[in-house]
């Protein structure tokens, strides 16, 4: 049973960590939709393109954020929660 | 291949057993972040000596013009009123943009001498001993993040006056009141682990691909014969470009990031809680 246990917590937390990292979609769709936009006015107006590139990255960066929750959570499941986990089992 | 993701080394303890704080904690964070406050302070001390009102020198003008950028980023953003922001938004920048790109350094204390007896200096090498960013730990960020919203909201009650920040909570109807405040307080929250979280991927990928490359590359010279493969395949020959490369995305690119969104978040936060 101990052995079950473990094995338990183990798949639990390695499950986890595959579902959290499904949070990277959401930026993904975000910041292609974005950068399209970007190119679009670019194309418009070429004279801007510096401004423009700017702003796009700074508003990246910030969309970025919940994949990046969700790919820190994934990083402490995979390394930080087993030995917290094993320790309480013993 | 033993890859651990470890939190920062603590040195030394002072036992003070305080009730909720517990002790003090001397780790590799905090001396790593005496080091970038000397080189903030020895850079700033060195660009100020020798100043001259007419004819100045190559280091005046990188000093001026650094100031100016300074200036311009807040009063641009804020407005004239807010001039008293300036040093602190500045100092804001300036350590966390020193603090992420000093993992650049490597650790001259730890370079030769962090490896046991068993292993020789070949094959410690893939550890990567740099110094280790005061902003991989989330304390750091944790702290200027909640000085950020004592900021804020000191704004907020000087614009509205106390009952009218309290009466912000119940708009736009009384039954917002628990989102009002929960977005109130994802505020520093996620001003601090936006930055945590980018700084750690970036030092967990690096160490990643750095361990898998040497690993790859053992595996493919100790496929050469007898005693030559066995002492090539300890060399970490693939481990030299590709975490160069990938560095300048995840250490120069976000490093320089993340300092420019925390201050750029920093005015717009207080700013907007002045205007409306």
């Amino acid at each position: 049973m101990d052995i079950l246990a473990k094995g338990i917590a183990l798949a639990g937390c390695a499950i986890g960590a595959g579902l959290a990292l499904i949070a990277g979609i959401g930026p993904g769709i975000g910041e292609g939709v974005a950068v399209g936009r970007a190119l679009e006015a670019i194309g418009r107006q070429p004279e801007v393109s510096g401004q423009v590139t700017s702003t796009m990255l700074l508003g990246c960066a910030i969309a970025e954020t919940t994949g990046i929750y969700g790919f820190v959570t994934g990083l402490l499941l995979i390394f930080v929660a087993p030995g917290m986990f094993m320790g309480r089992l013993g | 291949m033993n890859i651990t993701v470890e939190g920062a080394k603590v040195f030394w303890t002072i036992k003070l057993g305080l009730p909720i704080l517990g002790d003090l904690e001397i780790s590799e964070t905090i001396v790593v972040a005496w080091l970038v406050m000397a080189i903030i302070t020895g850079l700033c001390w060195w660009l100020t000596r020798d100043m001259k009102i007419d004819n100045i020198s190559k280091k005046q003008a990188a000093a001026e013009a650094l100031v100016e950028l300074a200036d311009n980023f807040v009063i641009s953003n804020m407005g004239e009123k807010f001039r008293y922001f300036i040093p602190f938004v500045a100092a804001l920048f300036s350590t966390s943009l020193i603090s992420n790109l000093i993992a650049l350094i490597p650790n001259p204390v730890t370079l030769f001498t962090d490896f046991d007896s068993s292993t020789t200096i070949l094959e410690s090498l893939p550890n990567a001993n740099a110094f280790r960013s005061p902003t991989a730990d989330l304390s750091t960020e944790a702290a200027w993040a909640i000085i950020v919203f004592i900021l804020i909201t000191r704004q907020k009650i000087k614009t509205d006056g106390f009952g009218g920040y309290l009466k912000g909570f119940t708009t736009p109807i009384a039954v917002m009141t628990p989102f009002n405040i929960l977005s109130e307080l994802a505020t520093p929250i996620s001003m601090a682990c936006r930055h945590f979280g980018n700084i750690l991927s970036g030092i967990v990928i690096n160490g990643l691909i750095y361990a898998a490359l040497a690993l790859a590359s053992g595996a493919l010279l100790g496929l050469l014969p007898g005693i030559l493969g066995e002492v090539l395949a300890k060399i970490p020959v693939l481990s030299v470009g590709l975490p160069a490369i990938l560095s300048f995305y995840f250490d120069w690119f976000t490093g320089v990031m993340q300092a420019f969104i925390f201050s750029m978040l920093t005015v717009q936060y207080i700013k907007n809680a002045a205007g409306d």
